[in-house]
């Protein structure tokens, strides 16, 4: 078989299982994939040789009854993996090599999964290009110079590019769902507390959730039935009968009640997006599905209650990168010497800048104007979609305000980049799940995204309406290989 | 409740001042792992070798609540008979240090878990009732050892993040008699609960001590200033006494005092400023989004307090009601609860009067010598009983009981052994000692006669003999009956 990295999940599970594919064959041929695609920058840190001697170990004492038997899979770089580099592209964690494993990916190995290697994102999931990464850009496998999104850029990118035939990313303003969108493809978020957070290096701690990136619905729905669990290491970790996502996927949505908020359509959004909204609300009707025009009121607040509250969380998260313990550290005068210069050379611009904006709504005499002021808002955006949710079973919006732009094009212009994410930063805020899944292209041909939101807890519901409404859009990724000789 | 004598009053030229003092004391909670984490607490470790990711503040590490420790400072609230809070908070309290790994501490700042309370001191003028502020949980910092190496500093992270409760008082102490009382008071009601082992040498117990003065008579508080982290009672003494003078110094010089944070240096005995108010760190507290907010139910509560042991104030009641001790008396057995056990465990088996003198008595002045605690006592309660039988049924005098007690103190020997042994026991038979009394009487014929003729002070003469030839065993009141006979 040749064209093995072009096969989806499911059908490579189906071939190993009746043993037409062996996992070494599968490994070897995203490795090369892998290996020719270096142009994408995908990589931070690469395990092929491991990956290959863990697929032969498998072969040789092959467990087809396990959901990802023998499938190689590269993950975010955001996840430590035992005695795998892990930086969360920063310099940093350039050195860091954890010596535990997060639950997510535990998780992934234990159902027979592979590592691969690390994958390319913004530093510290804070950004929304890939362009924050200590190592250096993401390139969209749809056109060269374009932005894989982010921060799950390298996610976004290698799934597109077949590097890995499924990935996991990170998603705290739409780090799944925004570069999902840029690339083509599939990526949820789910309801807060729905994943551990045990062993994923922290950004925003009450927002931060994993969350599986496909080619395809199907694919979505396995990965998330593997990723999800209650754990004990992880206090917000919700303990709640967990659908078999992928074995309840259904594409009978008849009658499904889905909301159209009216307050996404912002000013000055492209005629484009709109109409990719309105052909969504026709194929969500072509499946059965009533459509209900609803109001979210707040969500004119989200994204700047969101850029007081993740700052400010991770202000004190990224408190401990101070080179006493691991990591980077610069030699200096004192221990203050050392701090300042460890943190200002190991920090990126981007992330210096949310510190010091999270620092400053945190401090004495600012801290109810914005800290406490903005979690008010976040409850009045979650009282929002619950009285929604009292009308309607889910909510269709587009993913994003545009396609994805150049490298390059907004990162002198941080608020023009903070505004990508508003439609996805109202979900983290609701603490709700969400899935980007592809609906069309824009006049340049560049993939455009639409997202379903549920209500908490109903992933099975999200999933099954990007399930039927994929089968109508039937959408086709436009990828030529340009990056390989 | 009288105040005024133990306050301490500070007379400048022709102004009396007195001294407010509030305390905010860190007691570990006594648990076999940290707050936030599986790591062991066990003090005195090798550096670094109680260390979890979780207390190193590795990436991607996440704190989860220890119940156990939860329950020890729901106990210790209930010690204190202070509100319980149903709903509490855990709040990041973020700075830089070395020896901080995470680069916050979690710890309580809106919502602590326990609420309003009271502890009541004894002192010598009266009852004082000490209102409590609140009780919080919180982790403790590793320790940063400074002297090792000229250039560096050495980190030990065994202590990060042990669970302490700070425990904050109103400002109602007034002097360092009560605040030695205060602490001595909610060590022993902490040890009572098992909550906290109050050892100040292994820093178990320290506290944060704020000092104001005031004019006497005036009612608001001046300006105070935080002494920080003092580990012993009389170093907590020591320092209030120099900050309070050192306060009425500049107020009569016409200064005004600085809300400052000052060290106390043991060796030169007085506080030094550390950091002004401006100074001072802005923690930027907020809610720790790793944690949600703890929930404990009235169930919950119920059954702790069912826990509850029997607590200072409820046993010195009892010992006064059922063993008629007097308040002094019962004060000093239920200081602690070791000595109440060994008290209760005496006068199960012996007679109350004589246990509560043999115990504050001899057994007091014994451990004090060889500085033992009654744990160590050589002596156990049930020899200390026997002894006590011994004296009471008249087998020996309280003289001799002193020699086999002395005995009993080299190594916990049956006292009733030691008099066999050694032949102890007390002569009591009339027509033995008439014999021995006879015997003396001979060989002093001149002195006899002498006292016939009215040297009626050779009496004790004759006594002493006697008791000298019994070998101190002779019983002094039968020997006093047969030589008056006699003689």
């Amino acid at each position: 078989m040749s064209d093995i990295t072009k096969q989806t999940l499911s059908e490579l599970v189906n071939n190993i299982k009746e043993k037409k594919l062996s996992s070494s064959e599968i490994t070897q041929a995203f490795v090369d994939r892998s290996e020719k695609s270096k142009e994408l920058n995908t990589y931070i840190t690469e395990d092929f040789s491991n990956a290959l001697e863990k697929a032969k170990k498998f072969d040789d004492n092959p467990k087809l009854d396990l959901k990802l038997p023998g499938i190689p899979m590269a993950v975010k770089d955001l996840f430590c993996t035992a005695n795998v580099r892990t930086t969360a592209g920063s310099k940093i964690l350039n050195n860091f090599v954890p010596t535990y494993e997060s639950t997510v990916t535990q998780n992934i190995w234990n159902e027979g999964a592979i590592l691969i290697g690390k994958l390319n994102c913004d530093e510290f999931a804070m950004g929304s290009s890939n362009e924050t990464s200590f190592f250096g850009n993401v390139q969209n496998p749809i056109d060269k110079n374009l932005v894989p999104g982010g921060s799950s850029g390298g996610s976004s990118s290698a799934v597109a590019a077949q590097l890995t035939p499924i990935t996991i990313g990170t998603d705290t303003g739409g780090s799944i769902r925004q570069p999902a969108s840029f690339t083509g493809t599939v990526g949820l978020k789910p309801t807060y507390g729905s994943c551990s957070r045990y062993g994923i290096v922290a950004f925003a701690s009450s927002l931060d959730q994993a969350g599986p990136m496909a080619q395809n619905v199907q694919d979505c729905a396995l990965l998330q039935e593997v990723i999800s669990s209650y754990d004990q290491k992880d206090s917000t970790s919700i303990d709640f009968k967990r659908n078999q996502y992928s074995k309840e996927l259904t594409k009978d949505i008849k009658g499904k009640k889905i909301g159209i908020p009216k307050e996404y359509r912002v000013d000055g959004m492209p005629k484009e997006i709109d109409d990719l909204w309105q052909k969504g609300i026709e194929y969500a009707k072509d499946c059965g599905a009533e459509i209900i025009d609803i109001s979210l009121p707040y969500t004119n607040y989200a994204l700047p209650t969101y850029y007081i509250v993740a700052p400010a969380e991770a202000s004190s998260n990224l408190a401990r990168y101070d080179g006493v313990k691991y990591g980077f550290r610069a030699d200096g005068e004192n221990l203050i010497d050392m701090y300042e210069k460890t943190r200002s050379e190991g920090f990126g611009a981007e992330v210096q800048r949310r510190i010091m904006i999270g620092t400053y709504v945190l401090s004495s005499g600012y801290y109810d104007a914005y800290y406490l002021k903005a979690q008010k808002v976040r409850k009045l955006i979650k009282n929002d979609f619950d009285e929604a949710y009292k009308k309607v079973d889910a909510i269709l919006t587009p993913s994003t305000p545009s396609s994805a732009f150049k490298i390059g094009e907004k990162t002198n212009d941080p608020v023009s980049m903070y505004l990508n994410d508003i439609f996805t930063v109202p979900v983290n805020l609701a603490g709700l799940p969400g899935i980007s899944i592809p609906a069309g292209h824009d006049s340049k041909g560049y993939p455009l995204g639409l997202q379903i939101i549920g209500k908490a807890f109903d992933e099975q519901n999200i999933l099954n309406i990007a399930y039927a409404m994929e089968e109508k859009i039937n959408f086709k990724n436009k990828i030529t290989d340009w990056w390989i000789k | 409740m009288s105040k005024e004598k133990s306050e301490y009053l500070i007379n400048r030229n022709d102004n009396q001042y007195e001294v407010v003092i509030g305390l905010e004391v860190h007691a570990q909670v006594l648990s076999q792992s940290k707050l936030f984490s599986t790591s062991a607490t066990k003090f005195g470790a090798e550096p670094n070798t109680q260390v979890s990711l979780v207390d190193a503040a590795f990436p991607g590490m996440l704190p989860v609540i220890n119940e156990f420790c939860v329950k020890q400072a729901i106990k210790t609230g209930i010690g204190l008979k202070a509100k319980i809070n149903k709903r509490s908070v855990f709040d990041r309290k973020n700075y830089f240090y070395a020896d901080l790994p995470q680069g916050y501490q979690i710890s309580q700042f809106k919502n602590p878990i326990v609420g309003e309370g009271k502890v009541i001191l004894d002192m010598p003028d009266g009852q004082k009732e000490v209102g409590i502020e609140r009780l919080h949980l919180e982790q403790d910092a590793g320790k940063s050892i400074h002297d090792l190496d000229p250039k560096n500093t050495f980190v030990d992270l065994n202590r990060s993040g042990v669970a302490l409760m700070e425990i904050v008082s109103k400002p109602d102490l007034r002097s360092p008699e009560e605040v030695n009382a205060y602490i001595k008071k909610l060590r022993s009601i902490m040890r009572y609960l098992g909550t906290c082992d109050g050892n100040m040498q292994e820093g178990s117990l320290r506290a944060d001590v704020n000092v104001s003065v005031r004019k006497k008579g005036t009612k608001d508080f001046g300006t105070r200033c935080e002494i920080k982290n003092v580990n012993s009672i009389k170093f907590m003494q020591m320092a209030i006494e120099y900050e309070a003078n050192r306060q009425v110094d500049l107020i009569e010089d016409g200064q005004s005092i600085d809300q400052e944070t000052r060290l106390f240096d043991t060796k030169k005995n007085e506080t030094r400023s550390m950091r002004s108010k401006e100074d001072a760190h802005d923690y930027r507290y907020f809610p720790d989004p790793d944690l949600l907010p703890l929930e404990v139910s009235d169930e919950f509560i119920n059954q702790l307090q069912s826990e509850i042991p029997e607590l200072p104030d409820e046993k010195k009641k009892r010992f006064i009601d059922q063993f008629k001790l007097t308040p002094y008396e019962a004060n000093i057995m239920v200081s602690d609860i070791e000595t109440s056990n060994y008290f209760e465990d005496v006068v199960k088996k012996s007679d109350v009067k004589l246990a509560t003198n043999w115990i504050i008595g001899e057994l007091f002045a014994a451990l004090n010598e060889k500085n033992l605690e009654i744990t160590d006592s050589p002596i156990s309660a049930g020899n200390l009983s026997k002894l006590i039988n011994l004296i009471k049924d008249g087998t020996i005098s309280g003289k001799i009981a002193k020699t086999v007690f002395e005995q009993m103190m080299e190594g916990d020997k049956d006292p009733k052994k030691i008099v066999e042994e050694k032949g102890l026991k007390q002569e009591s038979d009339p027509q033995a000692l008439e014999a021995l009394i006879d015997k003396v009487i001979d060989s002093n014929r001149d002195k006899a006669t002498e006292y016939k003729s009215g040297k009626v002070k050779l009496f004790g003469f004759f006594v002493g003999q006697v008791m000298k030839v019994s070998g101190g065993k002779a019983n002094p009141q039968l020997v006093n009956e047969i030589l008056k006979k006699k003689l």
